[in-house]
């Protein structure tokens, strides 16, 4: 009987260190790991005894990929202990920085990090040889949505200008029309990035999944909505702890999580977009359509083309709420901070990113709880490889070493975030 | 060969949040003349692609949490011609060096269920305090004009342009009317090293210093201007302690103002 180990030691082009362990024992898959080796920071720990209004900026820090989306659902966590909304132009200009920071991040991962495993590339750059224009449109994508966070927010990465209650400087309307052209010029190169995805090469590969993701009654998912799931599940945010749990693996630096008497779950572009169709804009739906999506989905692979999907939502919402804009009078609402605990939950680009704090009577944070969806996804990503490479166990170790790679890379895991990730091993024995 | 001809770039990441090498990649009108410029030769964030050292220039990301990684600093220093960090984590322990105030264990268990399972080091350290290191830049995140500047400096066998003045010279040059003397909103402006091109001031809110101190900073006298704007003594030891901590001038000045 032959024996063997796949083995990835630095998983490239993921966000962070880990690495993927796969014992073959004849014909069977042995075992599956993920190692992430990525080292703890130990962001709930050191929040403990930090003021509530340093949380957004703080959090931040556990991902330089999707600083946006920490700062949303630590806010919202915040403003919900001490009582507060901010709704309007405030709650709007939200939603259009958070827009940026899935434009940013989706582009980067459809076309430099997810890409060159289709086309058999090691990079984007090898590509950018061979098909300049596609990398320049990436690239162009990419920018107008770090132009977006910068100009809300002051910079691309760690946006300075989010606060508890709303914002720093809140700006006119004539600091944001500028981007319009740009935009709308974004919003055909996403319907572009649909098309493009659509003709890459599929393995076919369908997981029986449970999805999670947030729903809101008129809105596509991104800063608020009710935490739902493809098998019925329908709750509130505050309620996810009664339903989600974090499990400890030997193997790694991260917690994972399962949701109790279910299991592994999906969250991110896929679940968003199967629980979500209805949903997206009559131009984000067309562009599904034309590239041959229903409004189910179940192939990971396919991610490429869901997030080119929810790229056209985004640019098509960034230009809407840039048109609709009217600079509010004040760029905060006033907090007074006080005891209680507060639930956070958005969509960043990889997922349901979830926050809890409790807070002492001065403000002072006294606990917290952050859950990124990275950890969310961990066991599905197994769970995934172990189907994967069950039914392609003759594959040639080379070829098969690569597509468990992009079995991990489907997900756009954010390993930084998880640790609070990759090597490939595949053994066989 | 040209190919071979031209100089040989590695990135690396220790503790950190990926956010100092992402700018590499935020480098939208640039990014493709860096590759033609430069081999990127290892750089796992962008690139499968793996190739050996020696490396002409290491930019290095993170700082040093555990054992593992700090002998692997000592091999990349091996491999490496020049060394630059990038970041606050890499010059001086990161936010996650807030383990350093604190007993670490109590920090493994406070997020762990199984703390056995966990590796670390008490203290989270920065890259100088295990090699030499040729050039820091600073910030939490670095500005990414900087580290092209670096790049082309090191490129063209320049000495790069990267001045060391505090905030404070940044707001006057951008024309922002002192936030802190005008509006009373505290500032960690007057202490913090250069580089951002002060961004907070300009947004109505006061530097939190994720530039790290400048050169010779008086942060003593910026305490009592603090403290006479009313910042309570708790604050400002949450103020000193940020994404700088471990940085020698504020880790003084927080235990100055701790009870
Ligand atoms: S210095 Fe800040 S931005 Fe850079 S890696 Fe560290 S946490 Fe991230
Ligand atoms: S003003 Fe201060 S806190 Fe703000 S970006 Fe610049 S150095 Fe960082």
């Amino acid at each position: 009987m032959s024996a063997k180990t796949i083995k990835v030691d630095y998983l490239a082009r993921v966000e962070g260190e880990g690495g993927i362990h796969i014992r073959i024992k004849g014909r069977e898959v042995a075992d599956v790991r993920l190692t992430i080796f990525e080292p703890p920071r130990f962001f709930e720990a050191l929040l403990r005894g930090r003021n509530y209004s340093e949380a957004p900026d703080i959090t931040a820090r556990i991902c330089g990929i999707c600083p946006v989306a920490y700062q949303m659902s630590s806010v919202q966590a915040m403003e919900n202990a001490l009582g507060i909304t901010v709704d309007g132009p405030l709650r709007a200009l939200r939603r259009l920085l958070y827009c940026g920071e899935w434009i940013e991040s989706h582009a980067l991962h459809v076309y430099l990090l997810h890409a060159p495993d289709f086309l058999g590339y090691e990079d984007a750059i090898q590509i950018a040889r061979d098909h300049p224009a596609v990398v320049q449109r990436a690239l162009q994508l990419k920018k107008i949505g770090n132009e977006i966070v910068a100009a809300l927010g002051g910079r691309e990465i760690h946006p300075i200008n989010v606060r508890v209650g709303g914002f720093y400087r809140v700006p006119a309307k004539s600091e944001l029309t500028p981007m319009l052209d740009r935009l709308q010029w974004a919003r055909d190169a996403s319907v572009e990035t649909v098309r493009w995805a659509a003709t890459l090469p599929f393995p076919e590969f369908e997981p029986d999944y449970e999805f999670v993701a947030l729903r809101h009654p008129d809105e596509y998912p991104i800063n608020e909505g009710r935490i739902v799931s493809s098998t019925g599940l329908d709750i509130a945010v505050h309620q996810y702890e009664e339903h989600f749990f974090e499990e400890h693996a030997k193997h790694s630096n991260a917690l994972r999580s399962v949701h109790k008497d279910h299991g592994s779950y999906h969250v991110g572009p896929l679940a968003r977009y199967n629980l979500n169709f209805d949903r997206l804009p009559p131009v984000a739906q067309a562009a599904a359509r034309e590239a041959g999506l229903t409004n189910v989905c179940r192939n990971p692979f396919k991610s490429i083309i869901v997030r080119g999907v929810e790229l056209v939502q985004v640019c098509d919402e960034a230009v809407r709420l840039i048109q609709e804009y009217t600079m509010p009078g004040k760029a905060a609402v006033p907090v007074v901070p006080h005891a209680g605990t507060g639930y956070g939950c958005t969509e960043a680009p990889r997922g349901i990113l979830y926050h809890r704090y409790r807070l002492d009577e001065q403000g002072i944070i006294t606990e917290a709880k952050i859950v990124p969806p990275t950890s969310q996804n961990q066991k599905q990503i197994e769970s995934d490889l172990r189907q994967f490479v069950a039914s392609r166990i003759d594959l040639p170790d080379e070829k098969l070493t690569w597509q468990c790679e992009q079995v991990v890379r489907n997900y756009d895991p954010c390993i930084s975030c998880a640790t609070h990730f990759l090597k490939l091993h595949i053994e066989r024995d | 060969m040209a190919q071979n001809a031209k100089p040989r770039l590695a990135v690396w990441k220790f503790s950190s949040c990926d956010g100092c090498q992402l700018s590499l990649l935020d480098c939208e009108d640039e990014l493709l003349a860096v590759a033609g410029a430069v081999e990127i030769a290892n750089f796992p964030e962008a690139s499968r692609a793996v190739g050996k050292g020696p490396y002409d220039l290491s930019l290095v990301e993170g700082s040093i949490t555990t054992p593992h990684d700090a002998e692997r600093i000592h091999r990349v220093r091996r491999l490496s011609k020049f060394l630059v960090t990038i970041g606050a984590c890499a010059t001086a322990g990161g936010i996650q060096a807030l383990r350093n105030f604190h007993d670490v264990k109590n920090y493994i268990s406070a997020v762990y269920p199984s703390p056995e399972f966990i590796e670390t080091l008490s203290k989270s350290t920065p890259i100088s305090d295990h090699v030499k290191v040729d050039m820091e830049l600073r910030g939490c995140p670095i500005n990414k004009y900087q580290l092209v500047e670096v790049l082309s400096a090191i490129l063209n066998k320049r000495k790069p342009g990267i001045s060391s003045h505090s905030v404070c010279i940044e707001c006057k040059r951008r024309g922002t009317v002192c936030i802190m003397v005008a509006q009373g909103i505290p500032c960690l402006g007057p202490v913090t090293h250069a580089g951002c091109g002060a961004i907070c001031p300009s947004y109505n809110r006061g530097c939190y210093g994720c530039f790290g101190p400048k050169e010779t900073p008086n942060t003593e006298s910026l305490a009592a201007q603090l403290t006479g704007l009313g910042v309570s003594d708790p604050d400002i030891v949450r103020a000193m302690r940020g994404f700088n901590a471990c940085a020698e001038p504020f880790r003084k000045e927080g235990e100055a103002h701790e009870r």
